[in-house]
């Protein structure tokens, strides 16, 4: 079946406030952003009698701004303002990095990040740098608003621990300290246009004597939802990266995932792939400049 | 009712606000050189310019449209007067059976214009979202990279 455009119930706010009210008003609504998932499932016919709460025209939710503590990106903001925008590549680089794996330039000019997070794909790109950068997402209903820390935000795949009526209003990466190294790496079938197989993102600080002084590495596509290898983590504090260590670190990796086989990849191949880039990253041969 | 600029020229829209621009143009307007390929986003066949940035128009309901200005293959030249991009397609065998041509055509033109990188990896990466079942991507790449670096 096909989407029926006649079936569609489509409300299109003017400004925040109307929003919320609607979304309140009526909680079976779909928020509707960029569409690059949503009308993904319209065109297959799945969603068709559904009502569809257009959130694009919130301008005011389409903003990026800067302060000295941090960023905040409005939920409507797209991956290519976010690969444009100057202050986030200085200072989040690993988040402007994901945003331009995602899709292709269509998808990136459309697709949202508060869509990208909404959607809760196991495999969502920009999750790994959101989870070491800590993001906190804003959200609001018409009752008021809250802020949920990013690991708390998915309750599993494809669910998120929105209440009905809720809205991703905005998130706000905090300023971190300047790392000694980082990277993010997509391990797909192809570079662009890909779901991905495994996706990470690290940042390490070490001190002057080369031990570490705190590491924070997540993995996407490896669970299903994103993981802070808060093993690997905890046991690096204060160590220095010899091999043993390294190794170690690897191991421990396993003990924060749950890699599934599916049509993309097997989870053997995920979990081995994913150590890879673990032990790159701690040895230095893997960086993202 | 939606009221949007589609090449240049203003049109009204009436129809339900669920529906695709891709349907839109091609049978409300006529402008068929739009493809739909896959309808999911995946192949690119559809794109056009919305405000001067690439997007699928499998994926755009009309109700979005309000104010827009969308760009479509018909508006980069006729077969008189073929613009650059066309020219080396035409000349460079950047097109066989023809359907991802639109496509690619308006990927590249949003390079074009935003300036981008137009060396291989640069052409690469602005072509990534457009699938092309019959040249190899050899030729198209070839044609495109003629095109941007061509003195006027
Ligand atoms: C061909 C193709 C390739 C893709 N490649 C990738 C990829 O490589 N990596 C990747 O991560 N994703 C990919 N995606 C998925 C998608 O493009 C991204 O997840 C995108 O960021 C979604 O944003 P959107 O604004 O288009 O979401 P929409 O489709 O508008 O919405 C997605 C979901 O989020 C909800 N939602 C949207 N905004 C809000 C809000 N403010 N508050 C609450 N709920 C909201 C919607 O109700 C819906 O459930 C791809 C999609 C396609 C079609
Ligand atoms: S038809 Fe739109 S991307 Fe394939
Ligand atoms: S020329 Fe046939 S699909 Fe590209």
């Amino acid at each position: 079946m096909r989407g029926d455009a006649g079936s569609m119930t489509y409300l299109r706010p003017r400004d925040p406030e109307e929003a919320l009210r609607l979304a309140g008003e009526c909680p079976d609504a779909l928020a509707l952003a960029g569409g690059t998932d949503i009308m993904v499932a319209w065109n297959a016919g799945r969603l068709n009698g559904r009502s569809i709460l257009d959130l694009s025209g919130l301008d005011d939710w389409r903003r990026v701004s800067t302060t000295r503590d941090g960023i905040d990106i409005g939920a409507l903001v797209t991956h290519a303002q976010l690969i444009r925008h100057r202050e986030l590549a200085a200072g989040w680089p690993l988040l402007a990095a994901a945003c331009a794996t995602v899709g292709g330039p269509q998808i990136q000019a459309r697709g949202t990040l508060g869509g990208n997070i909404a959607n809760a794909s196991p495999a969502g790109d920009t999750f790994p740098a959101l989870a070491v950068y800590e993001a906190r997402v804003r959200v609001r209903s018409s009752r008021g608003g809250r802020e949920l820390p990013f690991a708390e935000v998915f309750a599993g795949v494809k669910r998120t621990h929105l209440a009905p009526g809720e809205l991703i209003v905005s998130v706000h990466l905090p300023r971190p300290p300047e790392p000694d190294r980082q990277l993010f790496r997509k391990v797909g079938t192809r570079a662009a246009q890909a779901i991905s197989k495994a996706v990470a993102a690290g940042l390490l600080w070490t001190d002057s004597g080369g031990s570490v002084r705190e590491l924070r590495f997540a993995l996407g596509s490896m669970a299903p939802t994103v993981r802070r290898l808060r093993r690997a983590e905890e046991f690096l504090r204060g160590r220095r990266l010899d091999k043993g260590v390294v190794s170690e670190a690897a191991r421990l990796l396993e003990e924060d995932v749950s890699p599934i086989s599916d049509v993309r990849s097997t989870a053997a191949y995920r979990l081995r792939a994913s150590q890879n880039i673990l032990r790159g990253f701690l040895e230095g041969r893997l960086e993202t400049p | 009712m939606i009221r949007l600029s589609v090449n240049g020229r203003r049109r009204a829209y009436a129809g339900p606000p669920f529906a695709r621009l891709i349907d839109a143009l091609r049978e409300d307007w006529g402008l068929t050189g739009t493809k739909e390929g896959c309808g999911e986003g995946e192949c690119g066949a559809c794109t056009v310019l919305i405000d001067g940035e690439p997007a699928n128009a499998c994926l755009v309901p009309m109700g979005q449209l309000d104010g827009a200005r969308v760009e479509t293959v018909e508006a980069l030249g006729t077969p008189e007067r073929l613009n650059r991009l066309q020219r080396a397609f035409a000349e460079k065998g950047g097109a066989q059976c023809g359907i991802c041509t639109p496509g690619m055509l308006m990927a590249a033109e949003a390079h074009r214009r935003a300036k981008g990188r137009k060396d291989r990896e640069g052409i690469c990466r602005a072509l990534s979202g457009n699938l092309c079942r019959c040249t190899g991507y050899k030729h198209i790449i070839e044609s495109v990279s003629a095109a941007l670096k061509g003195k006027k």
